[in-house]
């Protein structure tokens, strides 16, 4: 049984090492439901990692991920993923297929397959709800520009109505005015939806606009966390140099 | 240096080839099962089959003719130093038919469809499109791999059929405009010669060879690194491992075919 104060997303101890690079050495971290939840670090430090351990798309050495209270590794793993939507951070769009196809993806094969025609009607709609217009949906990726790339991938992780949604640098690429649409947008749609938001990012202006929750990463664990509000107001020196940016302190500029 | 050390190396170079080969192996399982294990993907398949059959059918006539023209001329002077120029229609179709049409099939397969398969799933992987198929529920081996299997081993014996009658016809064409053949004698000769197990023979061949084509590309690719010199290293990597293989089953088909 669950309840809202189970959290959506809770890592307990995960650890994950390539190699001899131990990447995460024991992340703990809970994402609330209905919040957004945005972690912060430098590069290399192991964001994409988490994410991609949550999504059973990278296996931890240790540690647990529960989902909704449930360990990811119970129950069926189409049903598990059929709660996640994911934004990839070039888009990850299929270059193969035209821009409707790669939104109504899931809504033309498996579990949540739905006539092709209605399935064109949502992407149609979903392209409309990032900003595109219908005449979008019939082009290929290659013919869009970065901007209109990460909408189509935004209405992609939304076409389904996931409960989840991630979002893997999600402004990475492009220009101020784009960077701060796609943050708009993000807020908007994870609010409309409800839904439990887990972004990676070190764009500063993204987690100012996106973010419930912050968590900074750094050298394979949790730093700091707390409510955004909290942010500026925290004394933990790694999130002070690392959200002003500074080269002086805790953080080497070079890893 | 101790004297074992080259027995250390050669030791552990015999150990890697055979992890290679199980992992080859296990790939080639899991795909295989993927073929009869719903859910299955259709459009995925006659995509495939477009691409590696008809789509490969210019390729594999030109060198089909090529090849049999060429196979012509040199029978009939080779065999003008014993005066067996007579056998131009039996040996073309013989060695078209159980040799020449498959493995030349299996090797244009391999350049043009294994080096393509291997640099788009090898794309695929490093521009995360692989992860977004996971993220989207569909199995990448369900979804990449089995339908391009599928269509190998189902098209490339049509190919190398197809590959034979045109070799056969090169031959004929070279053998009636210029060796003096007469035209409806070559194809009697060519019919009464050829048996059943010669045909069998390349179909067989033409399936193993379609599908260790289409395995390679797809192996190569789901393995590759990073960047751009990963995507090469996969599409070079894959059409070498197609090629030797291709040949190798040949080897190992015609000694069976031999002994029946």
């Amino acid at each position: 049984m669950t309840n809202d104060a189970t959290p959506m997303i809770a890592l307990e101890g995960v650890s994950k090492s390539f190699g001899q690079k131990h990447v995460l050495r024991g992340v703990d971290l809970t994402v609330p439901k209905g919040t957004s939840m945005v972690i912060i670090g430098g590069s290399g430090t192991g964001k994409s990692v988490t994410l991609k351990c949550v999504l059973g798309l990278v296996e931890p050495d240790a540690g647990t991920i529960r989902v909704d209270g449930r360990d990811m590794h119970e129950g069926d793993r189409d049903a598990f993923l059929a709660r996640f939507g994911m934004l990839f951070q070039g888009g990850a769009l299929f270059d193969s297929l035209p821009v409707w196809q790669n939104v109504a993806f899931r809504l033309l094969r498996g579990a949540l397959k739905r006539p092709r025609r209605e399935a064109r009607e949502i992407a149609i709609e979903k392209l409309r709800r990032v900003g595109l217009t219908p005449d979008v949906a019939d082009a290929f990726p290659a013919e869009l520009s970065g901007g209109m790339q990460k909408r189509v991938g935004l209405a992609r992780a939304i076409a389904a109505d996931p409960e989840i949604i991630f979002f893997d640098e999600p402004t990475t690429g492009l220009d101020p005015i784009m960077a701060g649409v796609i943050n708009d947008l993000i807020r908007e749609i994870v609010t409309e939806m409800g839904a439990t938001a887990m972004t990676i990012t070190h764009d500063m202006s993204s987690v100012r606009a996106i973010a419930d929750h912050v968590a900074m990463l750094h050298d394979g664990v949790i730093k700091w966390t707390g409510p955004v509000s909290e942010m500026d107001s925290a004394a933990d020196p790694f999130l002070q140099q690392f959200i002003h940016g500074r080269a002086e302190g805790p953080i080497a500029a070079v890893r | 240096m101790s004297l074992t050390a080259p027995l250390g190396l050669i030791g552990r170079s015999v150990l890697r080839a055979l992890a290679g080969v199980g992992r080859v192996a296990i790939f080639a399982a899991r795909a295989a099962s993927h073929i009869f294990r719903a859910p299955f993907y259709g459009r995925e398949v006659l995509n495939a089959l477009l691409q590696i059959g008809w789509l490969s059918l210019p390729v594999v006539g030109m060198t089909a003719l090529f090849t049999g023209g060429a196979l012509a001329l040199q029978i009939y002077s080779g065999g003008a130093r014993f005066s067996a120029e007579a056998v131009v229609p039996q040996i073309v179709a013989i060695g078209m038919v159980r040799e020449l049409g498959p493995v030349l099939v299996g090797l244009m397969i391999a350049a043009r469809v294994t080096s393509s398969i291997a640099a788009e799933i090898a794309t695929m992987k490093v521009t995360e499109q692989i992860d977004a198929l996971v993220t989207l529920s569909t199995n990448p081996m369900k979804y990449l791999v089995a339908p391009r299997l599928l269509a190998g081993l189902v098209v490339v014996p049509l190919l190398v059929g197809v590959g034979d009658v045109i070799g056969i016809f090169g031959g004929w064409f070279v053998a009636t405009s210029s060796l003096g053949f007469n035209p409806a004698a070559y194809l009697k000769n060519t019919l009464d010669f050829l048996e059943p197990l010669d045909v069998i023979s390349s179909l067989v061949k033409g399936c193993a060879f379609g599908g260790i084509a289409a395995l390679m590309g797809c192996y190569h690719g789901m393995h590759s690194g990073r960047g751009a010199q990963g995507v090469g290293r996969a599409t070079k990597g894959s059409v070498e491992a197609a090629a030797v293989l291709i040949l190798a089953a040949n080897f190992l088909l015609t000694g069976v075919f031999f002994s029946i």
